[in-house]
């Protein structure tokens, strides 16, 4: 039991605080805030499964959050269906689309691998625009119904039961992803990440893991873009541009690529300053980006790399000799190829 | 009957050729060398052999199944294991989690057993770490299980290599340079390894500079030069074999 | 389509093709000194039409806005360079993007708060009266939009080949040890790529102003045909560049009038459509450029 808990503290603390915090606050505000912050996280776990353990990059991941709000949307909408079935079925399609695009995807690397997942974004979006017949185009679709157990409807209106609802799947899907950093799949990730060749002469089939990851970060992605339908209500496709892309992956890089948990400190991050940002107005993308690249620049390893980085400054200050505990950048994905001074 | 034969294997790359026409044979249960001045070619074989690349022309055979168009991770479930000249250690994971991943194949947990923590799971998990401590065990690296793998020192790294490989219970084990970096006494404890796992019923085909190691070690050598095979046999016979020699231009083979 | 339509198509393919072709080579500046994909190059191409936009309100003639306009943007790339890029250039892939793209985020917003919402016009270079050809009427601006990019292309071309600076660039790009060693300053190459990079993007920007306005937000999609440009005539390689945003001009003008309903909704689509092609079956373009990462 004490072996379990002590496995298990920094899970269950986080766990219990954000179940908890609807019980200490009924400021609707601030649990839309919080209930935006769950949607977020199921994406962020998903990205950070694909980038941090496997290596891959994506910029197009707004497309399988938009498969999965506009999936959820067309199905209840124009043919009636239950929302959760709505839900599973918009998921099995995008893992089926990133299933197919992975394949010839995966194989490409760095810079190629970004801009073929930003191009398989910006055409999903075109179509979401493009396809009025389906999608009412630029106008999006309205009156989509709220998520219900039994007697128990999600809404806006009832913000505890929805943070609860949206914060226990989230939850689910971080235990999910520790689970699996944690186990023989996680571990043939990391090894395609670190040194590809070593992992497939160990038996590891690049293609397939890395083709499962990706389905399972659209799997993701997917089920946070169908519960944010379903909880506003109302989508368009100005929500699943590059920008937002862009947000979800800068949000799971500032977190820290090396563990799980860089994708809830980015999340939470990212949904949060925001908030504060706004008292500057136009200016807050601005103070965003630049607050962004001076994070990647002095912290390369991300939020999660905080206190070793710390560390090391304290060491350099104190000019002390100690070997310095974590050397990786997870940051950087592909080293280099061509780096000006490295060995070649 | 030859657990590995390598025929007539020819590798261009581009204009350049790497290997022409070779041929040799590894049997079962012996310790192979393959040497031969820088450029040579042996690392172009490793990688036809465990199938990182393919070869132009020629066949490799691997108990009696043409290989030389496998994916690797084909070539390493059927029995190749490998090492590599540049460590390719995975550095943030601890020296047992690397030796883990070598037991992949040897598991079935998929997804949802990891995602849930399912009975399948936690039984792989157990059977995974008993071999990969085993296979620890086998080169003396278990004392180091926990630690960090990028802190090893570049001999250890190598070492752990081999570890890695032989969690995947090959039949054949390529090791590309194992005593590059070595002392005299580590080699020594190399060389005590590589027997131990030859006894333990392994194929080893190695790549060496160390000469002294080579000559130690090897039941058979293979000399190549250029692409070319130009000796085959016992140690002996190598070092006093005159074209051998000359490819060496004079490098002291004692 | 009449013989005369197909003129007109090409003929719009070719202005947009050119700003394409200029901000393609600005990639692959910057991506052969470097190996970083900058995701603010668009961002360049918006300054510099936005700027011009500025300086001819302040009652600059247009070839001094035009000046004027490359030099602030240089300036701007000179700035980013040293401020942004030169702490990222031995940084993984992963962090060259995201700061890339955080400061195309900021120049965007920059720009609006410097220029509003609204798309700004700027006066044709030569008068709003069109030129008739091969039966054809043509815009004065398409004629001096791909004039100067020729122009500018063959004075790149020169510079590169011909002059000391351009040649210890080359060097850089093909082994940055060796040129290293041979005593060519790295960083002022790279500086020197930023540089050349954000002046030829700015000369794009404006002069593709007067044709098809300027706003705050017009960079960043500007930026990405660039980009597929550079990709369909093969990353590094800056004459595959050139004809790669040409290409794309046209294949774009063209697919507004086949595709059936002449809807042009789906014109921004062929270019990513054609960048995940040319990745999926030819990754190193239609000239070849250099080898795809294989780290």
């Amino acid at each position: 039991m004490v072996a379990f808990l002590r496995r298990h503290v920094a899970f269950l603390a986080f766990a219990v605080v954000m179940m908890g915090l609807p019980f200490f606050t009924s400021n609707t505000y601030y649990l839309s805030v919080l209930a935006f912050t769950a949607t977020r996280l199921m994406t962020s776990l998903g990205l950070n499964l694909l980038m941090g353990q496997a290596g891959q990059i994506s910029l197009g991941h707004a497309a399988f959050v938009g498969m999965g709000a506009y999936g959820s949307a067309i199905l209840t909408t124009r043919f009636g269906m239950n929302p959760w079935l709505a839900m599973v079925v918009a998921a099995v399609v995008a893992a089926v689309v990133a299933g197919i695009i992975g394949i010839p995807t995966t194989k490409l690397k760095g810079h190629y691998l970004a801009m073929a997942t930003l191009g398989f974004g910006e055409i999903v979006l075109i179509l979401l625009i493009q396809v009025k017949s389906i999608t009412k185009g630029t106008d999006g679709i309205t009156g989509i119904p709220s998520l219900a157990i039994g007697n128990l409807v999600f809404t806006q209106y009832n913000p505890r039961a929805m943070h609860l609802l949206l914060w226990g799947v989230a939850l689910l899907m971080l235990r999910m992803s520790l689970n699996l950093a944690d186990s023989r799949v996680g571990r043939a990730l990391k090894g395609l990440h670190r040194a590809e060749v070593a992992a497939t002469s160990l038996g590891v089939d690049a293609t397939f893991h890395k083709v499962q990851a990706f389905m399972i970060s659209a799997v993701f992605a997917s089920i946070a873009g169908s519960f944010t339908a379903h909880y506003v209500q109302y989508i368009s496709p100005g929500s699943f541009t590059l920008t937002f892309s862009v947000l979800l992956v800068t949000g799971v890089v500032i977190g820290g690529l090396g563990s799980i948990w860089g994708a809830v400190w980015g999340t939470l991050v990212m949904m949060i300053l925001p908030e504060y940002l706004k008292q500057y107005e136009d200016a807050t993308n601005l103070v965003f980006g630049i607050l962004v690249i001076v994070i990647m620049i002095f912290l390369p390893g991300g939020l999660v790399s905080l206190g070793s980085a710390l560390g090391k400054l304290r060491t350099r200050v104190g000019g002390r000799d100690r070997r310095a505990a974590d050397t990786s950048d997870p940051g950087s994905l592909e080293g280099n190829a061509r780096r000006p001074g490295g060995a070649a | 009957m030859p657990i590995l034969k390598v025929e007539a294997v020819t590798k261009r790359f581009g204009g350049l050729e790497a290997l022409r026409d070779v041929t040799f044979s590894l049997y079962d249960g012996q310790i192979k060398a393959l040497i031969g001045p820088n450029g040579a070619g042996k690392t172009t074989l490793f990688n036809l052999m465990s199938g990182m690349d393919r070869p132009t022309a020629g066949h490799i055979y691997f108990g009696g199944k043409d290989i030389g168009r496998l994916a690797p991770h084909q070539a390493s479930r059927l029995g190749v294991g490998r090492t590599f000249q540049h460590s390719k250690v995975f550095d943030d994971l601890s020296v047992l989690d690397n030796v883990k991943v070598g037991r992949h194949a040897k598991s079935t947990a998929g997804l949802l057993s990891a995602f849930f923590t399912l009975p399948r799971h936690r039984r792989d998990e157990r059977s995974i770490s008993e071999h990969a401590y085993h296979a620890l065990r086998r080169v003396g690296l278990e004392a180091k299980a926990e630690e960090p793998a990028g802190g090893l020192p570049m001999g250890e790294r190598h070492v752990l290599e081999i570890a890695r490989a032989l969690a995947t219970e090959p039949r054949v084990l390529l090791l590309d340079e194992p005593a590059a970096g070595l002392n005299n006494e580590e080699t020594d404890q190399l060389a005590e390894s590589v027997r131990r796992i030859r006894d333990q019923g392994i194929t080893v085909l190695l790549v060496e500079h160390d000469m002294g190691f080579v000559m130690d070690i090897s039941d058979e050598v293979v000399v190549l030069d250029y692409g070319r095979k130009i000796a085959e046999g016992p140690p002996l016979m190598i070092q006093n074999d005159e074209e051998v020699i000359r490819a060496y231009l004079g490098e002291d083979l004692n | 389509m009449t013989f005369e339509q197909l003129l007109q198509y090409v003929a719009s393919g070719l202005t947009n093709g050119s700003i394409y072709a200029l901000t393609a080579l600005g990639f692959t500046l910057i991506y052969n000194a470097t190996d970083i994909i900058n995701f603010a190059q668009g961002e360049f191409v918006m300054l510099g039409g936005l700027s011009a936009v500025s300086l001819h309100e302040a009652g600059a003639p247009l070839p001094v806005a035009f000046a004027g306009a490359v030099l602030t943007v240089t300036v701007v790339g000179i700035l980013f360079e040293l401020l942004a890029i030169r702490p990222l250039l031995r940084s993984g892939v992963l962090t060259q993007i995201i700061v890339t793209v955080g400061a195309s985020l900021a120049f965007r917003t920059g720009a609006l708060m410097i220029w509003g919402r609204d798309a700004r016009p700027l006066p044709s270079f030569s008068g709003e009266t069109p030129v008739r050809l091969l039966g054809a009427t043509f815009n004065r601006q398409t004629i001096w939009v791909f004039g100067l990019t020729l122009v500018i292309v063959v004075a790149l071309q020169l510079f590169y080949r011909r002059t000391l600076t351009g040649k210890a660039v080359r060097a850089c790009s093909i082994n940055p040890m060796a040129a290293r060693l041979m005593g060519v300053s790295y960083s002022r190459v790279v500086l020197l790529s930023f540089a050349v990079s954000a002046a030829i993007s700015a000369a794009g920007g404006v002069m593709i102003t007067p044709a098809s306005f300027m706003s705050y937000a017009s960079g960043s999609l500007i930026g990405l045909k660039g980009f597929a440009a550079a990709i369909l005539g093969g990353l590094g390689n800056p004459l595959g560049a050139v004809i790669g945003g040409l290409l794309l001009g046209i294949i774009e003008a063209l697919s507004v009038g086949l595709l059936p309903g002449g809807s042009s909704g789906y014109k921004d689509g062929v270019a990513f459509l054609i960048l995940v092609l040319v990745l999926f079956a030819r990754p190193q373009g239609l000239m070849g450029g250099r080898i795809v990462d294989k780290a």
